[in-house]
């Protein structure tokens, strides 16, 4: 009897042990900061795979667009900007993942919404991609608004949001459609491609890709109507203030420095530059760094290794990459888009 | 009932069909085939199709295919696209593995095959095959983990592809078949308790999906644990394969333990064996022979059903594939390319576990009957 109480006990004791020595996380008490400085890299939740959003290029490397926000805050804690262990999340897991410590930056186009913000125990930092839920049909169809789509068929993929924001959209206004969902991306496009839908809908980012992707991109029209407000935006925890910071203005170097017309090639004459803010914000002049835990030289490096937001965009999604987006909202406030940085003071 | 009379008509029949029919090997092969006038419509109609299937196929493959240039020459041309096999193989087989050190997974995964050729060969089944398992596993994992011997650590987060399909399988099977031969003896134990016990965890696992045990593993789990605690995410899907292959062994061994007659049970405890030694020496190498059909079933399964690791954002074979093909450069051109390099690697494997099951089943029932 007492024999087999100490078998179990110790088999107990075992799986303590074992659990706690695979534990690779850090102790609640410390802030992020410390944690990821002691770990020596940053783990960030991406997208298994998101056409320039997060991919990963031929020789296995990590790119893309929500790539670069994590390579920037590396930079900005470690001079490096590959101190970064990506860990695919989809998007049922992908909140969990965060919660539970398994990442310290969620990068992965998640939607800056109220509940998200709210319930789950999480902060979102600035939005780095104003993006919105669209239409694109067959130009053969005709069609010229979101309005004419009664009884028509709609390809969709099964994202969290897409449906419900099409019900919405379309139920007020008594229009009938047809939802036709598809698990897999490459089914949804060709669906859509070979006619077996008269309209596919997705975020507007996505779908000025499929139709980049397309034999003749000329066959196939967005319609203006943006059904849904998508704001992505990075999240981290919440209650860690100064991680909250460092992601905020990390992502705001990159704005400002697009503002500034700084550079990843010309930063460094930008250091000689006679502008009091740009001085603060290179760490010539202040201990802004400091502020925040940081070298004093971490918005220089971030702009030095990452470039700025123009840049990054360019770089991931612009007309130059096969997916050929347009800056549309994602201007500068001062071109007229929505894009704007605090001050560095 | 089969009566003696029974055994001796079939035994009688068997050599009957055995008996060639007339006009030598060519007609032997042609009669079934065009005997009959619809024999000879569905042959016709058959090789017809497997004509057209096979000229497809090559003028895919070989006329129509684009051997250089870049994305833009395939989204042009009408055939495979071989600059894709030629950019993203690599990709395609290891994944997210460090680019520089994929020496190390070949050669890990080398070893791994080499074991697994030496243990299919019946000539080296002894005790030595144990040392060599301990030493492969030993090596693969070291080469594959790193941090050891100036080789540089790679988180499992970076475990991708080919290999961690392989060491999925592999290790949710070689786990999975102690466990579950544990699970399919207790359930045909005669103490209540460990019967029950074992009646619950099988049904309960076979009860549902293998997606749904990978998401508790994966989303539930990590918010039951203490704070700051995590359990590598590898790890939470090896160990739900695990159970989840245990508990279909255990269902496939109960079948073959349940085909071993009572009397081989009480012979071996008329031969003064106790229940350990009577299961080891006498029950269980029958069942375990009787079972290997089954057993390859699940094998082949498990081999196909770790792709669902994907869902919980692990990159196994078939997702490294799906990424490659959605990389920005290549996304919606190298479609087919992709799918069926998956199929082709896939039915590579799997044959190869079937034909050895075969080669096996024949080798035993000469060694015993």
């Amino acid at each position: 009897m007492s024999k087999s109480k100490h078998v179990t006990r110790w088999l107990a004791m075992g799986l303590v042990a074992g659990v706690a020595a695979l534990a690779a996380a850090p102790a609640s008490a410390q802030s992020t900061l410390d944690t990821v400085k002691k770990r020596g890299k940053i783990l960030c939740g991406v997208s298994p795979v998101a056409p320039g959003f997060s991919y990963a290029d031929d020789k296995g490397a990590r790119r893309g667009f929500d790539v670069d926000i994590c390579r920037a805050v590396s930079a900005a804690v470690f001079a490096d900007p590959d101190k970064v262990e990506y860990v695919p999340l989809n998007t049922n897991v992908r909140f969990q993942a965060l919660q539970s410590g398994e990442v310290d930056i969620l990068s992965r186009q998640n939607t800056w919404s109220y509940t998200r913000d709210t319930s789950l125990g999480l902060d979102f930092g600035p939005v780095v991609f104003y993006d919105g839920q669209g239409l694109m049909v067959p130009a053969k169809l005709n069609v010229k608004s979101a309005a004419e789509l009664s009884d028509a068929a709609i390809c969709l993929l099964p994202g969290t949001t897409t449906l419900q924001n099409l019900e919405d959209y379309f139920r007020p206004k008594n229009i009938k459609y047809e939802s036709v969902v598809f698990e897999n991306s490459d089914e949804w496009r060709n669906a859509f491609f070979s006619g077996r839908c008269d309209a596919t809908t997705t975020d507007r980012s996505d779908l000025a890709s499929v139709r980049a992707i397309a034999n003749d991109p000329e066959q196939y029209v967005i319609l203006p109507e943006t059904i849904s407000k998508e704001p992505l935006a990075p999240a981290i925890r919440q209650n860690d203030p100064n991680w909250r910071d460092i992601l905020n203005w990390s992502v705001y170097t990159l704005i400002a420095a697009e503002e500034k017309g700084i550079t990843q090639a010309n930063v460094e004459d930008h250091l000689k530059s006679e502008d009091p803010e740009v001085q603060r914000m290179l760490g010539v002049s202040g201990d802004f760094g400091k502020m925040i835990g940081l070298d004093n030289k971490w918005s220089f490096n971030i702009i030095k290794m990452v470039g700025n937001y123009g840049e990054v965009f360019d770089r991931n999604l612009g007309p130059k990459t096969r997916l050929g987006l347009s800056r549309g909202p994602n201007k500068l406030w001062t071109e007229g888009g929505l894009l704007y940085s605090p001050p560095f003071r | 009932m089969t009566t003696a009379t029974d055994l001796a008509e079939a035994q009688l029949r068997l050599p009957s069909e055995r008996r060639p029919t007339e006009g030598g090997g060519f007609g032997r092969v042609l009669k079934p085939l065009f005997g009959t006038p619809i024999n000879a419509v569905i042959s016709l109609a058959c090789l017809t199709l497997l004509w057209l299937s096979a000229k497809g196929a090559y003028g895919w493959l070989v006329t129509r295919a684009v051997t250089e240039g870049g994305p833009q020459a395939c989204k042009a041309g009408q055939g495979a696209c071989w600059p894709f096999y030629e950019a993203k193989l690599r990709f395609m087989l290891f994944g997210v593995y460090p680019y520089e050190e994929h020496w190390r997974v070949i050669l890990a995964m080398g070893l791994f095959m080499a074991a697994i050729a030496v243990t299919m060969i019946p000539r080296f089944w002894d005790r030595r095959l144990l040392a060599l398992w301990g030493v492969t596993v030993l090596a693969t994992g070291l080469l594959i983990s790193g941090g050891l011997f100036g080789l540089r650590y790679v988180p499992t987060t970076q475990w991708s592809g080919l290999p961690l399909s392989f060491l999925l399988t592999a290790v949710g099977l070689a786990f999975g078949f102690p466990l579950g031969v544990v699970l399919a003896l207790a359930r045909s134990s005669k103490l209540p308790a460990i019967r029950v016990l074992a009646i619950v965890f099988i049904e309960v696992i076979r009860g549902v999906p293998l997606i749904s045990i990978l998401f508790m593993a994966s989303v539930m789990l990590p918010l039951f644990m203490p704070d700051g605690l995590t359990i590598d995410k590898l790890l939470r899907a090896q160990i739900a394969i695990i159970i989840f292959a245990a508990a279909y062994i255990a269902e496939a061994v109960r079948g073959g333990l349940q085909a071993i007659p009572r009397g081989q049970h009480e012979a071996a405890n008329a031969m003064g064996l106790h229940y350990w030694q009577a299961m080891r020496l006498v029950v269980l190498p029958q069942a375990l022979k009787i079972a290997i059909p089954p057993l390859v079933n699940i094998s082949i399964g498990f081999f196909q059903d770790t792709t669902l690791v994907t869902i919980i954002g692990l990159l196994d074979f078939l997702s490294t594939i799906r990424t490659a093909m959605q990389d920005p450069n290549w996304v919606g051109i190298a479609v087919m390319e992709g799918y069926l390099f998956a199929a082709f690697v896939y039915l590579v494997f799997s044959y190869g576990m079937g034909a050895y099951s075969r080669f096996l089943e024949r080798r035993l029932r000469l060694g015993h009957d």
